[in-house]
């Protein structure tokens, strides 16, 4: 079990392994639980969370697991924050191609990065693309 | 995938000459998961030659854009078959990634399976 640090926060590497990822996700769905997160606003984070380190494995580290990922997280009553970076090269976000145009909507890639933006509050790629930052602030909580 | 034996990941039921498909996974997620049930629902195109499919979703409470990207291609096979895809018993959450992504406009998408049937 891992120990938050003296914030609060959770920070850590994993190998380039989704199963890994898939542990990860787990220990913070718990904790979003336990924070008294609701299911919806868990659902949210969850598939925020699959398209973001599928993003930073898959894309980001090409699936080396000799490339980590590494992950910082916060969750406090009325938020969850994660910081997100891999080891690739990046990319420019502006550069995916937008999945709801018509000429796009039979591609078969490019929705995660929708998916994200449409269930988290912000979602912010630092240059050159290879971290992020994603928050989810509840909706009515003090 | 290296000689490891395959879970089925589909159900798959004849009903008339519309074929039923049932998933075994509540989450169709992880990126091996997904390829294995790309390649079950494409070989049902594919190999067994099946037209008119009926994917239905009761049993899953979660997806990612990844199997949203198999079910694209499966309806572009279908349809290059000259067959019909539908889909139905979607959770509302999930139904929502769907609208979200505006995929709610590219497949059939009903309530239920009985409607599913009729829909062909």
């Amino acid at each position: 079990m891992r120990q938050p640090n003296q914030d609060g926060a959770y920070e850590f590497a994993i190998p380039s392994d989704p199963l890994e990822a898939r542990r990860v996700q787990e220990a913070i769905e718990q904790q979003l639980r336990s924070a008294r997160f609701e299911d919806k606003e868990i659902f949210s984070i969850k598939l925020a969370l699959e398209e973001a380190l599928v993003n930073a494995i898959k894309h980001g580290n090409q699936m080396d697991r000799a490339k980590s990922v590494r992950i910082r997280y916060k969750i406090d009553q009325t938020r969850f924050d994660i910081h997100i970076a891999d080891e690739g090269k990046g990319f420019d976000p502006e550069d995916v191609p937008n999945p709801m145009d018509p000429e796009n909507l039979e591609r078969p890639c490019g929705r995660g990065l929708l998916l994200m933006r449409h269930y988290m509050t912000e979602v912010v790629y630092h240059p050159p693309g290879n971290r992020l930052s994603m928050s989810k602030i509840r909706n009515g909580r003090p | 995938m290296s000689g490891q034996p395959k879970r089925k990941r589909l159900e798959v039921e004849d009903i008339g000459d519309v074929t039923v498909v049932n998933f075994t996974d509540k989450k169709i997620l992880d990126e091996q998961n997904i390829q294995i049930i790309g390649e079950q629902l494409f070989s049902l195109v594919d190999e067994l030659g099946r037209k008119k499919l009926l994917l239905n979703f009761s049993n899953v409470e979660y997806l990612s854009s990844a199997a949203l990207g198999k079910f694209i291609t499966l309806n572009k096979k279908v349809n290059t078959a000259g067959g019909k895809l539908v889909l139905c018993s979607i959770d509302p959450q999930i139904y929502e990634v769907f609208e979200i992504t505006k995929l709610n406009k590219l497949f059939n998408i009903q309530k239920d399976e009985q409607a599913a049937l009729q829909a062909f």
